[in-house]
């Protein structure tokens, strides 16, 4: 067999700091190379050599579970050594800069770092101060590129297609950084994108990024294809604004009726769901729900980002 | 990286009489055919392996099941290239346990992807054996590898490339062999 040198595509990147530096192909290139993985998952012994000549580091200056989890299952499914980082257990808490403690880990000989961090650009800083790739974990309420990868995997896989397909965003989207890296992605793969939600969560003018802004929840559900609800921070209900937990369910919580009103739209949910805001907890568990698939393509997701950025020879 | 000039070496037909002297060839050592299954590599071997299934299909009466390898993320060579190579599916829908495997490939060269297809294999399951056909069998071996079927024995240059296109992906059956500007290791 002979691996093709040429070909009409080639993955350009080094990183993954956002979805707002990948043209509609690369993502799809992503989320093609994401099928093979999602078997390899399914494999009896779910295990392949891959990475096994890595090194990755997890810097993660935020609390994760999810997002942390899948990407060391995806690393250790892949064979790569990997080492995690919390600032609260190191030398972050003795003062030491984000600088700093990136350029003393990557003197320790990585190949691949993967970052969280609460403030916007981290991701993008590291990437200038290391020769590491970055895969950005999550940067304050700028980007989620992964996150945003395997919500269109996993739409893709329910329904067969992208383009075209009418998606409504529902809940916190000012502080979501889940929010921003999915209306890139969507919109570039030809998406329809609604955002729904108060209006004291809604940011200003964020219809110049090409999607439409509803505060109708009932109107969203029966326009869209897929409803994707996100996760509200119950902390934002102590900074006002909005008035109750149980306020927000009525108004824009999904609701068991609304699934026999409006039969033909799919759940999503990045999680952790908070049973009864968001989403009644029947809407969750129903079948039309892909909230635990998500998960799961999470995993292959990552794994294929990391297969891609782990990349050969840079020319 | 120019193709200087190509030859033919098998047409369709000649590799369709290939086809069928192969799959007498897988059969023979079987009394009955219950354990044998093929799986074909991706992505030239698959289509090989196809043909030749339907062969034994046709000559034998009987159904072996198929499965489809892609050795990428086994293989220990593919940061030396410019680019990550696109990875394909592999989809094996039956139990490895106890099946007598053929493993089918389009070229055997440095056998550095029959190496890896072991690997796989052994992600599966436990075969009660394994052996490998290629279609041709072109020489410069970097590891202690050989064929128990082949095609054709064809002894090349390091520059010569040696294609074999197969109708699904190319729109023909040929087996060619190109010369190169350069040398072309895999």
């Amino acid at each position: 067999m002979t691996i093709p040198e040429e070909g009409s595509y080639h993955f350009p990147h080094r990183h993954l700091l956002g979805l707002k530096d990948y043209s509609a192909e690369d993502i799809l290139h992503v989320l093609d190379q994401a099928e093979s993985f999602l078997e390899i998952l399914n494999r009896p012994i779910p295990k392949v050599p891959t990475l096994r000549d890595k090194t990755i580091v997890n810097l993660f200056y935020e609390n994760s579970t999810r997002t942390r989890i899948s990407f060391e299952m995806a690393q250790k499914r892949m064979g790569a050594d990997v080492v995690n980082f919390s600032s609260s257990s190191s030398s972050v808490q003795k003062g030491e800069t984000l600088k700093d403690t990136i350029r003393n880990i990557e003197s320790m000989k990585i190949d691949m770092v993967v970052v969280r961090h609460p403030s916007p650009g981290a991701a993008h800083f590291i990437a200038r101060c290391v020769d590491a790739a970055i895969l950005n974990a999550g940067d304050g309420a700028h980007e989620h590129p992964t996150q945003a990868l395997l919500d269109m995997f996993s739409i893709r896989q329910r329904t067969g297609k992208l383009k075209g397909l009418k998606i409504v965003i529902i809940g916190d989207i000012t502080h979501s950084r889940v929010v921003r890296s999915n209306i890139i992605g969507l919109t570039r793969l030809g998406a329809e994108v609604t955002l729904c939600g108060p209006r004291t969560m809604m940011p200003l003018f964020v219809e110049e990024l090409g999607v439409t802004v509803s505060h109708d929840l009932e109107a969203c559900l029966e326009w869209c294809d897929v409803a994707m609800a996100l996760r509200i921070q119950l902390e934002r209900q102590e900074g006002g604004l909005f008035p109750s937990q149980r306020e927000y369910h009525e108004q824009f919580g999904i609701k068991k009726r609304h699934l026999k009103e409006f039969p033909q739209f799919t759940i999503m949910h990045p999680g952790p769901i908070n049973r009864g805001v968001e989403l009644e907890s029947e809407v969750a568990d129903h079948p039309r729900s892909i909230i635990l698939n998500q998960v799961t393509n999470g995993l292959a997701v990552r794994m294929a980002a990391l297969y891609l950025l782990s990349g050969g020879k840079r020319g | 990286m120019s193709d200087l000039k190509s030859q033919i070496l098998l047409t369709g037909e000649d590799l369709d009489r290939t086809y069928m002297r192969l799959a007498h060839q897988f059969v023979e050592p079987f009394d009955k055919l219950d354990t044998l299954a093929i799986i074909g590599m991706q992505t030239r071997g698959v289509d090989i392996a196809r043909r030749i299934n339907s062969y034994i299909a046709s000559f034998f009466s009987v159904d072996i099941p198929m499965g489809v390898l892609d050795t990428t993320f086994y293989r220990d060579d593919f940061r030396t290239r410019m680019r990550m190579p696109t990875v394909q599916i592999t989809d094996i829908p039956f139990d490895l346990f106890g099946k007598d495997l053929v493993l089918v490939d389009d070229v055997l060269y440095t056998g550095r992807t029959v190496r890896s297809a072991m690997d796989a294999l052994m992600s599966f399951g436990r075969p009660a054996s394994v052996r490998f056909c290629c279609m041709v069998d072109r020489g410069h071996r970097e590891l202690p590898v050989a064929a128990d079927y082949v095609g054709l024995y064809v002894p090349t240059h390091l520059n010569e490339e040696i294609r074999v296109e197969t109708m699904e992906q190319d729109g023909r059956n040929a087996v060619l062999v190109v010369k190169k500007e350069k040398e072309l290791r895999t």
